[in-house]
């Protein structure tokens, strides 16, 4: 199969690999697929006092595509407001790595779990 | 890095190694030299169709073709008249069960074979079951190995035909064929047994081993694609329904003009098989311990899929945990290997063969098939070894499964989202 050499950058480089404390207060986590479909994302975010995402990091087990598409919404996310953050949609990932078909799965999980570290985040801080 | 004149891993210089290392020998093989070198001259001068009676061009053709059915015949311990040419392993296999399932369908209507069998087969029965005929998959044991006793009582005087792969295309394991035989014709049923990847391999010899129809194809051994064989039994004879009507060429069970060059090509490629297996399955062998152990030695939960000692020397099938498949592929372009999920096809699913074996899913979705073969060296087998190495290293390290395993956590534990 063919990949975007955006795609083939962000698999052979991934951005942001790595993690925070999920402990800490500051950090949402999200934690999304399952092994057995052969991806799973965890993707945190560490958010400031004034509600901004300063950094984020990501570790994934999954396909080119799926490992790029985590890799690429660290980057995106970083510096926006939460609100800001939710708006990244799918959509937006498959068209910048030009996923093909069959690959437009990895581009939704990465958008889950954008969210899913969000809710998390908010779920830590009492907002809904 | 892919000049191919030298490469540098680790700032050590690399003798020449040709990238991408092919390491997918199940897959198919390149030509032997000495099979082109023999194959030649039935392309140009020697041209002669092998079925015309009244001139020399025919008689070489003839001559060489029946030259080459005995090469082949030799190699399975066979009569040349038992041997069919096609047009490769899926035809031999069609007109194997077909055949002989359609000439005693007013007699015995049941096919036994098992869930691992290679598409071809599988595709056939499944064409049978449409017809009438009842079909009976059976399960492999988790070393890939089928289970006596659930043969035994699925075959019954009601079962025309058994046919279980002799070894596996995707774990490389090697089914008891002789047992099976034995079972199978306890019932009266015959024996199929589709030998892709066996013949040339493992010894093999149809009178010992009891096999009343063998299925074998030329590019698995070093011959050339878009010739196969089939033998067919002739004492007591087996009988079939041609699946190729037409000038009634093979004894009628296969019409269609021959290639003269592609018969020359699978009959020299049997005769090297036969001379050099036994040499060849031994430095096979300690090629596939060197890559296993020294990916063993650095790497940890890594598995190998299938029998242990059940197998033929040019296959490991290897699950990396906690690294996914395609993405394993995706980093070591510089080796030509197949991932035993077929995630690169759009069905996302892992292999059936590993899942018929039992392997968890998530393991399934991360194992590599390494083929080995004639043309293997030591040294790309350390390029190899490293590159997967490093790169597994590389994945792990990104890898949230291996990050919570790291940790302790068991990940059966953690209530992961619906599929």
């Amino acid at each position: 199969m063919a990949y975007s050499e955006k795609l083939v950058d962000h698999y052979e480089n991934p951005r942001n690999v790595g993690s925070f404390d999920k402990g800490d207060d500051s950090v949402g986590t999200g934690l999304v697929g399952a092994p057995a479909c052969g991806d799973v994302m965890k993707l945190q975010i560490k958010v400031s006092p004034e509600g901004l995402i300063e950094d984020a990091k990501f570790k994934t087990f999954g396909c080119g595509s799926a490992i790029a598409s985590s890799s690429l919404v660290t980057e995106w996310v970083k510096g926006k407001s939460l609100d800001e953050a939710a708006t990244i949609k799918n959509t937006d990932i498959a068209q910048h790595l030009a996923l093909p078909p069959v690959k437009i799965h990895c581009s939704v999980l990465a958008e889950d779990a954008i969210k899913a570290a969000i809710a998390d985040y908010k779920a830590k801080h009492g907002q809904s | 890095m892919a000049d191919g004149n030298s490469d540098q891993i680790g700032g050590e210089v690399r003798p020449n190694i040709q990238l991408p290392i092919y390491l997918d020998y199940q897959a198919t093989t390149p030509l032997d030299p000495r099979v082109l070198d023999a194959m030649m001259p039935y392309f140009t001068g020697k041209f002669g169709n092998p079925h015309s009676r009244s001139h020399s061009y025919g008689w070489d053709a003839e001559e060489a073709v029946e030259a080459s059915r005995e090469q082949v015949a030799k190699l399975i311990g066979a009569d040349p008249r038992e041997i069919i040419f096609t047009s490769g392993a899926t035809e031999s296999n069609n007109l194997a069960i077909k055949g002989v399932a359609l000439f005693n369908k007013d007699r015995r209507n049941e096919i036994v074979t098992v869930v691992t069998e290679h598409k071809c087969v599988l595709d056939t029965c499944r064409h049978l079951e449409q017809e009438g005929f009842k079909v009976t998959y059976l399960t492999v044991k988790t070393n890939g190995l089928i289970d006596l006793d659930e043969l035994r009582a699925a075959v019954n005087d009601k079962t025309v035909l058994v046919s279980v792969m002799a070894v596996n295309n995707e774990i490389g394991v090697i089914q008891p064929i002789a047992e099976i035989a034995k079972i199978a014709h306890e019932k009266g049923a015959l024996f199929h047994t589709d030998a892709a990847q066996a013949a040339g391999k493992i010894p093999l010899d149809v009178n010992a081993m009891g096999i009343d129809l063998m299925s074998i194809s030329g590019h698995k051994i070093y011959g050339p694609k878009g010739i196969g064989a089939l033998y067919v039994r002739r004492k007591p004879r087996v009988r079939l329904v041609a699946q190729m009507n037409g000038g009634g060429q093979e004894r009628g069970m296969r019409s269609g003009t021959l290639s003269p060059a592609l018969c020359v090509g699978i009959g020299e490629a049997c005769r090297i098989a036969r001379e050099e297996m036994a040499a060849e399955a031994v430095r096979l062998d300690a090629l596939a311990h060197r890559f296993h152990d020294k990916v063993k030695a650095k790497l940890p939960d890594v598995f190998l899929n299938g029998d242990e000692t059940q197998r033929i020397p040019g296959n490991l099938n290897l699950s990396f945990a906690y690294v996914e498949g395609e993405s394993l592929i995706m980093g070591i372009k510089d080796l030509a290997v197949s991932s035993g999920s077929a995630c690169t096809s759009a069905s996302l699913e892992p292999s059936y063969v590993l899942r018929a074996l039992g392997v968890e899913e998530e393991l399934a979705h991360t194992s590599i098939r390494f083929g080995f073969g004639r043309f293997t060296t030591e040294a790309e087998i350390d390029y190899a070894a490293e590159t997967i190495i490093a790169r597994v290293s590389k994945l792990r390290e990104m890898s949230p499964l291996w990050e919570m395993v790291q940790d302790g956590i068991d990940i059966k534990s953690i209530q992961w989202a619906d599929h």
